[in-house]
């Protein structure tokens, strides 16, 4: 029936000890706003400590659920927000792990080469007066890359390559002009058109319809492959991580709760959190019973959080020890799997 | 068709494309401002006192005699008494120190199109600059704009002017300055800059920023060009308040300039003509109405590019 | 096991016209949703899923029309009935949860008075007991009572919701319509949503029509669905059957498509092509252009109609055959 399909070796872990990315302890408080002369006293802790390795070649699932600041940890990645504390370590064209946490003017913009993002909005993420070519080419002029001619055939090669053909029919269109579809497909040819190493993907599909979103996510994963790219996957859908990313990291208010290899964490996850957003997920299918989720309540804002487990409110197994100690560290619980909890 | 000639083609096609894009969104909005019709009604009259702005000139150095017709020394040696009522050399008769107020009419329409003209640009430069460089750069530049923005905005224009003309002599160049001034960091960048405030959140300019793209880059190639509708559209309605404030000091015989409209009905009011409208009226209703008019054209021409710039308010 | 319908549709079509020309978003369909039963409505954006939720409460914008078709609700039918006549039925017979519940609530009101503004508005001498049955709703969806005289704005978006299901509920209508009820919300207050919608709707044997995009949620919390595209229905039938047994080309390429965080890691299929365009729709089947089993006929033809006891579909080239 499909004329495709995607395939399932894709999300395999794939063997590769080159680090590109190595975020350390990073965090990132925004103030809460207050008036002109007032002091700011609270603060929002959106991302609290987040440290993982990104190797190579590999894609990485960042999940959690809205608020859990996971969005806030991509754009410190690529630099659209800068960390509050901790540094990221990103492979320079040396091949020497930089920290880019605090760069400003000329290394920065040319970190910006090797790093980008593709949006989750599709209809929001073009400027609606630009044509296709000028959107796609951005990144090249204001890097000064190529001359006209250079341009317009690497916008060409590169549209071609995001299965816009012929790239022609597309060049001097309007994003109104596009299906929400088409449109994704400029954004990652955007995304790539400098031929980046390291592409942070904010939930890249998740506005997109069923019959579409198939190709998006194939089309991400044959371009992995094929150019050898990095992503930072994030999504609030374990099901679309699940066939994206080979290792996933779950995120709960600012801290990543749970790591490991994706399947592993989904056939046997250790974090209290994990395991309730597990149960919690519908399955396309009627015959299935699912447990009920024991844990109450929805995520909160972290303003100045308690120093004790973030989940302890909502935890099903918390007790007087969680109550009384910090958050615990995120540790090895057996077979490569990260956790921070104190009872796992 | 060998590598060397496709290459050289391509930057030539480029700019072919970006000119049918540009020629077919403008023939669009054009469709959609017709369909308005005020914007018509508008432009039509804008149009006929853009060519007795024109006309003016031409008159005067062939069939006018400029001792009788000059709009500000000339006078009707013909008439037997002034002011004189409309006649066949003076269409429009002549005013209480003998001059011919079809002339006088004429000539200033074209000082009302520079100032009308001026103070829009100047507005729309200095608000569209404020407002995407508030928006954009928020924290402490924002402060300080809108800031200078309130004080703009509680200043009382036309006592300003009154204070100014008396110290420094207002011309139309000057009023059009200033109130380029006062609109642009006043109330036109303040309502481009909530306009411009639902731009910077856009995907899009975060996109340029990870692209590598400067302020500069970002204000000029994505904040701006989505203002400009806007801007365009208070251009429109600064021309109106522009011709409107000129008329008032002109009555006022604050303004130091030759010939307006508004210096017309002064000068009748001086001359103790003014409330004798129905005999005497060819010496208010030629400027009055232009001033009407004028004013009344530009504003139906923002009005419909309201309407072309803003899809919701298009009916079905 | 058959009980009565509680709303019967019968070929259903409502149009809009646009200046573009007239978008067929409904375009002939018919469905019966018996007391106790939940329908399920599933399809991708702008396959006019939401349109039928519009015009089955008869809430539609100025451009609208319905052309044809009946809407039988109790043996009342809704569409000749003028917009006084329909606002007596609305809340006390059939009444809607829609998505984005901020929209639904009014930001200056408290939201125990917006519940009793609605009880009032259907039953006058209700009076002080109002505030008592608000007490009770809020109890029924689990809703912490001391919220009642709070804004929506302290809502948060899962409680909105519950709030919003509550007002629904507070006039004991025969069927509610949810169009996405929990599409904006995290899934762990979806699933406590969900849950807690089919214990109500259980308990005081109601009808539910459950409109989403999302194959899952339908799988979950429908006894019957309905496949939509391009304004019709192409699939029907009980919810374990279509989901076992798809009968068109279209129902299983979604199912293929869906991914699941359970059970075997199975390839998605990818559906070549776009969601086609309601102002041009193509002739015949209108998934023939993306049908890998297109032929002649469904260029060129309206399908017939597949049946397999209660589970139908309209295709030239029916599944299991």
């Amino acid at each position: 029936m499909a004329s495709e399909t995607m395939n399932n070796t894709q999300a395999a872990p794939k063997p590769s000890s080159q680090v590109l990315l190595k975020a350390v302890n990073l965090s990132k408080r925004f103030p809460m706003s207050s008036g002109w002369f007032q002091r700011t006293r609270n603060f929002v802790h959106a991302v609290d400590g987040v440290s993982f390795d990104l190797m190579a070649g590999e894609t990485l699932g960042l999940v959690g659920e809205s608020g859990c600041g996971k969005t806030t940890t991509g754009r410190m990645l690529v630099r659209l927000a800068e960390p509050t504390n901790g540094q990221v370590f990103f492979k320079n064209q040396s091949g020497e792990l930089e920290d880019i946490a605090h760069l400003k003017g000329k290394p920065l913009k040319e970190f910006r080469r090797e790093a980008q993002m593709v949006f989750q909005d599709p209809y929001e993420s073009m400027n609606p007066r630009r044509t296709i070519f000028d959107t796609v080419a951005e990144p090249l002029q204001v890097q000064n890359m190529g001359d006209h001619t250079e341009r317009m055939e690497r916008v060409s090669e590169t549209l071609a390559m995001v299965g816009l053909t012929p790239p022609s029919s597309f060049l001097f269109r309007f994003p109104h002009e596009l299906s929400g579809g088409q449109r994704q497909r400029v954004a990652i040819a955007r995304a790539l058109v400098m031929n980046p190493s390291f592409v942070v993907a904010d939930e890249p599909t998740s506005m997109l319809d069923i019959s579409i979103r198939t190709g998006i996510m194939q089309l991400m994963g044959e371009l992995a492959d094929r150019l050898g790219i990095s992503y930072l996957y994030i999504t609030h859908d374990l099901a679309v991580a699940r066939y994206m990313c080979s290792r996933i990291a779950v995120m709960y208010l600012g801290k990543i709760v749970e790591m490991g290899d994706t399947e592993e964490v989904l056939q046997n996850p250790v974090h209290p959190y994990t395991k309730a957003l597990l149960s919690a997920v519908p399955v396309p299918d009627p015959e299935a019973t699912r447990a009920p989720v024991d844990i109450k309540g929805s995520v909160s804002v972290p303003v100045d959080p308690h120093p004790r487990c973030r989940f302890y409110d909502r935890c099903p197994i918390a007790d007087d020890f969680c109550r009384n100690n910090d958050h615990p560290p995120i540790e090895d619980k057996g077979g490569g799997r990260l956790a921070a909890c104190h009872k796992a | 068709m060998s590598a060397a000639d496709a290459k050289a083609k391509v930057p030539s096609s480029i700019w072919r494309a970006r000119l049918r894009l540009a020629s077919r969104s403008l023939s669009e909005n054009w469709g959609l401002f017709v369909r308005t019709r005020i914007g018509l009604i508008g432009l039509a009259i804008i149009g006929l006192y853009a060519l007795l702005a024109v006309a003016h000139p031409i008159l005067m150095n062939t069939v006018w005699e400029p001792r009788i017709y000059d709009p500000v020394v000339g006078y009707a040696f013909d008439a037997t008494q002034q002011p004189a009522p409309p006649s066949v050399k003076h269409p429009l008769g002549t005013d209480p120190l003998g001059r011919d107020i079809l002339s006088q009419l004429m000539f200033s329409a074209r000082s009302e199109f520079l100032l009308g003209l001026l103070a829009a640009t100047v507005t729309v430069v200095i608000g569209t600059a404020v407002g995407a460089v508030a928006a954009y750069f928020g924290g402490w530049v924002d402060t300080l704009l809108m800031r200078l923005a309130d004080i703009m905005i509680m200043m009382p224009a036309i006592s300003v002017l009154i204070v100014l003309s008396a110290l420094i002599g207002v011309e139309h160049l000057e009023l059009a300055l200033i109130i380029g001034i006062l609109s642009g960091f006043g109330a036109t960048g303040v309502v481009l800059k909530s306009q411009a405030l639902s731009v910077v959140v856009k995907p899009y300019i975060d996109a340029a920023k990870s692209a590598g793209g400067g302020h500069f880059h970002i204000i000029l190639v994505h904040v701006v060009p989505n203002l400009l509708p806007l801007s365009f559209l208070y251009m429109m309605f600064t021309v109106t308040s522009a011709i409107f404030s000129e008329a008032v000091l002109s009555f006022l015989g604050l303004l130091d300039v030759r010939m307006s409209w508004g210096l017309m009905i002064h000068t009748t009011e001086s001359a103790g003509y003014l409330l004798q409208v129905t005999e005497f009226w060819w010496l208010i209703f030629p400027a009055s109405l232009s001033i009407t008019l004028l004013c009344s054209a530009f504003y139906l021409v923002g009005r419909s590019l309201d309407e072309v710039v803003n899809p919701r308010l298009r009916s079905r | 096991m058959t009980k009565d319908p509680v709303l019967v549709v019968d070929d259903l079509k409502m149009h809009y016209v646009t200046q573009a020309g007239l978008v067929r978003a409904v375009d002939g369909v018919s469905f019966l949703v018996r007391r106790g039963q939940s329908l399920g409505i599933v399809g991708e954006s702008g396959c006019g899923k939401s349109s039928i939720a519009m015009t089955l409460l008869k809430l539609l914008p100025d451009n609208a029309r319905l052309v044809s078709g009946s809407i039988s609700l109790n043996g009342v039918d809704l569409v000749p009935l003028s917009e006084d006549e329909m606002r007596s039925h609305r809340w006390t017979r059939i009444s809607m949860v829609f998505q984005a519940a901020m929209n639904s609530l009014d930001p200056v009101y408290r939201v125990g008075d917006q519940i009793v503004e609605a009880l009032e508005a259907h039953y006058p001498s209700a009076g002080h007991d109002s505030m008592e049955r608000v007490r009770e709703l809020f109890d029924l969806v689990r809703l912490d009572p001391s919220y009642i005289l709070r804004y929506p704005h302290e809502y948060s978006g899962g409680m909105r919701q519950r709030a919003i299901i509550a007002m629904a509920l507070a006039c004991e209508p025969d069927i509610i319509i949810a169009d996405e009820p929990t599409t904006a919300l995290d899934v762990i207050v979806q699933d406590h949503i969900l849950r807690e919608m089919q214990t109500i709707q259980r308990s005081l044997d109601m009808s539910m029509i459950y409109i989403s995009h999302d194959m899952a949620v339908i799988a979950e919390v429908c006894d019957v669905v309905g496949v939509m595209y391009a304004g019709k229905l192409v699939e029907f039938g009980p919810t374990a059957e279509v989901y076992a047994r798809p009968i068109h080309p279209y129902t299983r390429a979604l199912m293929s498509a869906f991914p699941s965080v359970r059970g075997e890691k199975h390839d998605l299929a990818t559906l070549p092509g776009e969601p086609p365009n309601l102002l041009d729709p193509p002739s015949g089947c209108a998934f023939h252009p993306r049908c890998a089993y297109a032929t002649d006929d469904c260029r060129t033809a309206v399908p017939p109609i597949v049946e397999r006891g209660d589970h139908w579909a309209v295709c030239w080239n029916p599944y299991g055959e």
